[in-house]
């Protein structure tokens, strides 16, 4: 068997398009955004045959919210092969010295406590910044943050509809009261170009420039590793004010695996995408190793998972029946990189109409839907 | 009086004139072969999968003109991609130009050192772009830059540079003039083949230094000058690397293997139009509107072009 390893998503889709004797048989995608496109293009191989084959349940083996992102329009062409789950990182000394005793769990004592543990030089520039809540900051994207208001991204009809219901312009409008309150847009865009690159040792929270920080339970095992000069914490993400009951829900991918349309072994591709993804032991053994959610429910409950503390944050905030993930669309993310599109000029402050803005937000991602089907 | 049978050529003259022809096709043959593979053919299979749907997994499906009213109409990434990649065909080529034709002026006059200015010039161009722009991205970082380390130690207000939309493409013109060896050395030999004797001429005239770079340089040159634009213009319609790397790497949005990033940053000032064709054929697979969107980068390149060569055969006829 060969392997080959820090494949993009853009190269594997070109490769299986090319196709040639080269071509993969099992194939695996470190996000969930492409599915949609995987199974409706039919790249991907419908793998409910072979779960029937096998005698497998899906729906017993597998949490629900991960068979969600794996499927479109009910074909499961992948499975899911460990998942992440997004919470937040503080630094313990620099709640101390502020006197602020737990996590923010609202949006509003987020905002609050950012500012407080704010610290600034004496020419006015950053020192040290409570929260950066800039979208581009490593996993900041709004699609992540926007998890925290439990959106609903599309109607039962397929359109779009962020422009209905309040929730992405009650989100839209925390980032820019944040931004406001944390010094405004220039001046974080500013002190974020000084930050060094998020998996190196320059991390901004592990250089202790950000004292909170939202990032996928992979960073603890990194500051585990790095020994960060301060003592660090986790929490899940703040909620909306009027949200308060839903603490403790979060951001959920993960990694996919799949077989390919073009493998002439597709039989024995499903013997490794079933071990790989539903193998108790050896998923337990996997998330261990590099500090992911299991993705099978035998194994989110195996005595075998790792106990640290830290940790089990994350898996608490996959476990929490209210935490999303994003729906799998037939353009893949195109919807998810046009809202990321729309954030990054909201937060900027260049929308001046938030509910204009957003319902030719909705036009746009109908419009792209449209345009994607045959 | 003759009849037409009567002019008719002769059976040998026929024969002839079509051996002739023959001949002719048989030397032109390795370049209409070449042309019908890479350019005829690639350009009717681009004008029939822009009225197709085609994913490249699935068989084309016709679907009249969704594509075209789609890429004119309905995509609003259109209209910015247009105007930055027409702002940068009017702004860098005549920069690059006027730039280019100023450093080949330098360096034909200056006595002492030419051979380490030409060098000196030329150098730059030779870094890939890759590595040009990167290195231009981390002098030009507006948090940790030295350039703005200096400006602000010089109480010169600093520009965000690649961070800032205003400035964006202001910075991508000044990576390609730093890159302007090319046009050094072209400028130069034109510069170079100005006959000595029709400055001797001029001098003797009493044609001072702007009369001589406007009757005599200018003529001689002229051609060079248009063929620079020209190219620079085709060029400048196909901008893609630079501006996909200097605004990846400006935005310090983290690029992991499942990302899918619009190029553009910062809020689609560097979106250029093959960057769009790229990201609707090869990250969207939305073949049709890739090669909907290619065909008007080939109408407006076709159009910038004709009237360029247009005005070429006008300014040449006006000097000869």
């Amino acid at each position: 068997m060969k392997t080959t390893g820090n494949v993009t998503d853009a190269t594997v889709n070109q490769a299986l398009r090319a196709g040639g004797g080269n071509a993969p048989d099992v194939v695996s995608s470190f996000t969930t955004d492409n599915v949609g496109q995987y199974c409706s293009s039919g790249m991907w191989a419908d793998l409910d045959p072979f779960l029937k084959k096998s005698g497998m349940a899906k729906e017993r083996i597998f949490p629900e919210v991960l068979l969600d992102y794996t499927r479109y329009r009910g074909k499961q062409c992948a499975l899911p092969l460990l998942a992440d789950s997004f919470g937040m990182y503080y630094n313990k000394d620099a709640f101390e010295r502020a006197g602020i005793t737990r996590p923010p769990r609202t949006m509003s004592e987020l905002r609050r406590t950012a500012v407080r543990l704010t610290e600034r030089t004496a020419d006015g520039s950053y020192r040290r910044l409570g929260f950066m809540p800039d979208f581009r900051l490593y996993q900041n994207s709004p699609d992540r943050l926007f998890a925290q208001w439990g959106p609903a991204y599309f109607d039962e009809d397929g359109r779009s509809r962020l422009a209905r219901g309040g929730a992405a312009k009650d989100f839209l409008t925390t980032q820019r009261d944040m931004v406001t309150a944390l010094g405004g847009y220039g001046a974080l865009e500013k002190f974020r170009t000084t930050f060094g690159d998020e998996m190196s040792s320059q991390n901004a929270f592990l250089t202790g420039k950000l004292a909170m920080h939202m990032d996928g339970e992979w960073r603890g095992l990194m500051l585990d590793a790095a020994k960060p000069g301060f003592r660090w914490g986790t929490a899940p993400m703040p909620v909306p004010d009027d949200q308060a009951d839903a603490y403790g829900r979060g951001y959920l991918t993960g990694t996919v695996a799949g077989i390919a349309h073009s493998s002439r072994h597709q039989n024995a591709a499903w013997e490794l995408v079933r071990f790989l993804t539903a193998d108790t032991d050896q998923v337990v053994a996997f998330a261990n190793a590099i500090h992911n959610v299991p993705s099978t429910k035998a194994a989110l409950a195996s005595p075998k998972l790792a106990r640290d503390p830290a940790f089990r944050t994350f898996l608490d905030i996959a476990r929490h029946p209210r935490s999303v993930s994003m729906p799998p669309s037939v353009n893949g993310g195109r919807y998810i990189v046009s809202l990321r599109d729309f954030a990054y000029r909201t937060e900027a402050g260049r929308v001046p109409d938030l509910e204009k803005g957003l319902r030719r937000l909705d036009r746009q991602i109908d419009e792209d839907n449209l345009q994607s089907r045959n | 009086m003759a009849t037409p049978l009567a002019h008719r050529p002769a059976p040998a003259l026929r024969r002839r004139h079509t051996r002739e022809r023959l001949r002719t096709l048989g030397f032109l043959s390795p370049w209409l072969i070449g042309f019908t593979v890479f350019f005829g053919y690639p350009l009717l299979a681009t004008v029939y999968f822009s009225f197709m749907h085609y994913n490249q997994i699935q068989a084309p499906t016709f679907v009249g003109l969704r594509n075209w009213t789609y890429v004119l109409g309905r995509m609003p990434l259109f209209g910015p991609a247009l105007w930055n990649t027409l702002w940068l065909v009017v702004v860098m080529v005549a920069l690059r130009v006027v730039f280019g034709l100023g450093v080949g002026l330098l360096v034909t006059k200056v006595k002492a050192g030419a051979g380490f200015f030409r060098t000196a010039f030329y150098l730059p161009y030779l870094a890939p772009p890759v590595a040009a722009t990167v290195a231009f991205v981390f002098l030009l970082n507006p948090g940790t830059g030295p350039v703005n380390e200096i400006l602000g130690a010089l109480g010169v207000p600093a520009p965000n540079w690649f961070n800032d939309p205003a400035w964006a493409k202001p910075s991508l013109v000044l990576l390609s003039l730093w890159g302007i060896g090319d046009l050094m050395v072209i400028f130069m030999a034109a510069l170079l083949d100005v006959p000595r004797e029709q400055y001797e001429a001029a001098e003797l005239d009493g044609a001072g230094a702007f009369a001589r770079f406007r009757y005599v340089t200018w003529p001689s040159i002229t051609p060079v000058v248009m063929f620079a634009v020209v190219t620079g213009v085709v060029q400048t319609m196909q901008y893609y690397t630079q501006a996909l790397v200097a605004g990846k790497l400006a935005s310090g949005v983290s690029v992991g293997p499942g990302t899918v990033i619009q190029p553009g940053y910062p809020d689609g000032s560097t979106l250029t139009v093959p960057q769009l064709v790229y990201s609707l054929g090869f990250q969207n697979f939305d073949t049709g509107a890739a090669c909907a969107l290619s065909l008007v980068l080939f109408a407006v390149a076709m159009a910038v072009t004709s009237l360029l060569m247009r005005r070429r055969a006008g300014l040449l006829g006006a000097e000869d």
